[in-house]
């Protein structure tokens, strides 16, 4: 494997765990207070989440352009701010991979959360455990399972993230170009053994998360 | 101590309009299933809003319409034994004992959890899952579970129902011993007329979410208010008593 191919991979691993983590930490709290919550236009919040994973992921990327670009409506003020826009650069290709990957987490983690006994719940309730002990020590316990899940697939789709990535990271070789990207440049000048690896990998890495995932909790989605 | 319990609630075309008040005994919520007993434990304890009424434990309010207090489940003092015991399954029997023992020093908490382990004959299956124990263990953790911050009453939502007849008969006397230990009032929700003529001190007959008829067991049995309570407490059911 040559150098370039090598540092795509490495760029995708890196990409996908950032998105993963971030996805996790807010994926499972809005995914919280979607199941959890009762609260007017809670439906319409849930849709606004899911978007993405419907939309074309380049309609994506135009948002996040929109709101992160550096003439965006948060982009611009941090790029007077500080110098620094987060356009064309690997945390542009984190960014789009969460938002992308975002949706899968929160429609699996609610309904691993919604799930839970409601009796457990209020068990807890009445051994004057407060909300919070509640969701820490039996709910979120409890929904384990479609949690893993949903992080490992999310994980799998940020690995795959091309669209949305394209449009805020850019293609620059050696600093934005994921697996899916560099695929995309080697295929179009005809590289094909180049290609031939990446693709390999992609395909066997994605289908064994998959596995995993449906080992764990195939019922929440 | 004693219970006040006012409440009315319109749960879609069900209607629960019933007040009742009992003293430090034990008291049976007798009646079929929808009759209404399961949702007025759960506003006892907090779980379920009324629409109007009043809750009164001890001398404390728990909730008044009027006053718009309504405290929260967390803030009211009842050991609550669920129909399916909701035990929870990730936690070991121990564990399960020690999450109903918040707000206990760590001291007073080993003392206590050593304390009612022994007295319910749970030593050996301490770190044994849920899933892993007998019906009559199960039981018996998740009275420990209910108990073991001393709460002011201990409501009974048909524990019994689900287990066969020796265990229902020895899960009895566990209940008759644990009055004789605690002293503590219990509410106990039954459909199971025995359970109710030799358990009760009074007992309150629940239909279609009101109250019918009240009063002790032999007055209950012997002289029913009308033909609904004459045919809950059919005679001859009590003759195959086990």
């Amino acid at each position: 494997m040559d150098s370039s191919v090598l540092f795509s991979i490495r760029l995708s691993l890196q990409v996908a765990a950032v998105a993963t983590f971030f996805v996790i930490v807010i994926g499972v709290a809005i995914a919280y207070f979607l199941a959890r919550g009762s609260f007017k236009g809670k439906e319409l919040l849930d849709t606004l989440f899911t978007l993405p994973l419907v939309l074309p992921p380049t309609v994506t990327g135009y948002y996040l352009i929109i709101f992160f670009g550096r003439n965006g409506f948060l982009g611009r003020p941090f790029y007077e701010w500080t110098g620094w826009s987060i356009m064309f650069t690997w945390q542009a290709a984190a960014l789009a991979s969460f938002v992308v990957a975002l949706p899968l987490m929160i429609k699996i983690s609610r309904a691993a959360i919604e799930s839970v006994d409601v009796n457990l719940i209020n068990a807890s309730y009445t051994l004057g455990r407060t909300e919070f002990e509640t969701a820490v020590r039996i709910i979120l316990p409890l929904a384990g399972k479609g949690l893993t899940a949903g992080a490992v697939l999310s994980f799998a789709r940020a690995m795959g993230e091309f669209g949305a990535t394209l449009m805020l990271a850019g293609n620059i070789p050696g600093k934005t170009d994921t697996m899916p990207l560099a695929i995309y440049s080697l295929a179009s000048s005809g590289e094909w053994s180049r290609a031939n690896t990446m693709v390999l990998l992609l395909t066997l890495l994605s289908g064994g998360l998959l596995y995993l995932a449906n080992k764990y909790a195939r019922r929440f989605f | 101590m004693g219970l006040y319990v006012e409440i009315k609630k319109k749960v879609g075309s069900f209607v629960l309009d019933v007040s009742w008040k009992m003293d430090d005994e034990l008291t049976v919520l007798l009646g079929y299933s929808g009759a209404g007993k399961s949702i007025t434990l759960q506003m006892i304890t907090g779980l379920m809003r009324p629409d109007a009424g009043i809750v009164r434990c001890g001398g404390k309010v728990l909730f008044d319409s009027l006053k718009k207090i309504n405290l929260p489940p967390q803030k009211r003092s009842f050991g609550y034994v669920f129909q399916n015991l909701a035990l929870f399954p990730h936690m070991t029997a121990d564990e399960n004992i020690r999450y109903g023992a918040k707000g206990l020093s760590p001291d007073e908490c080993r003392k206590s959890v050593a304390e009612i382990t022994g007295a319910f004959r749970l030593e050996g299956v301490a770190d044994h899952l849920p899933s892993k124990l007998s019906g009559g263990q199960q039981q018996r953790v998740a009275f420990a579970r209910a108990l073991i911050r001393k709460p002011d009453v201990l409501l009974l939502d048909e524990p019994f129902s689900a287990l066969d007849n020796p265990l229902r008969i020895e899960m009895r006397q566990f209940l008759k011993d644990i009055r004789n230990i605690f002293n503590i009032p219990v509410v106990l929700v039954t459909h199971d007329i025995i359970e109710a003529y030799t358990m009760a001190d009074t007992i309150i007959v629940y239909s279609n979410g009101r109250v019918i008829q009240s009063g002790h067991p032999s007055e209950v049995f012997n002289r029913p208010a009308n033909k609904e309570v004459e045919a809950l407490v059919d005679a001859k059911k009590l003759m195959t008593m086990p």
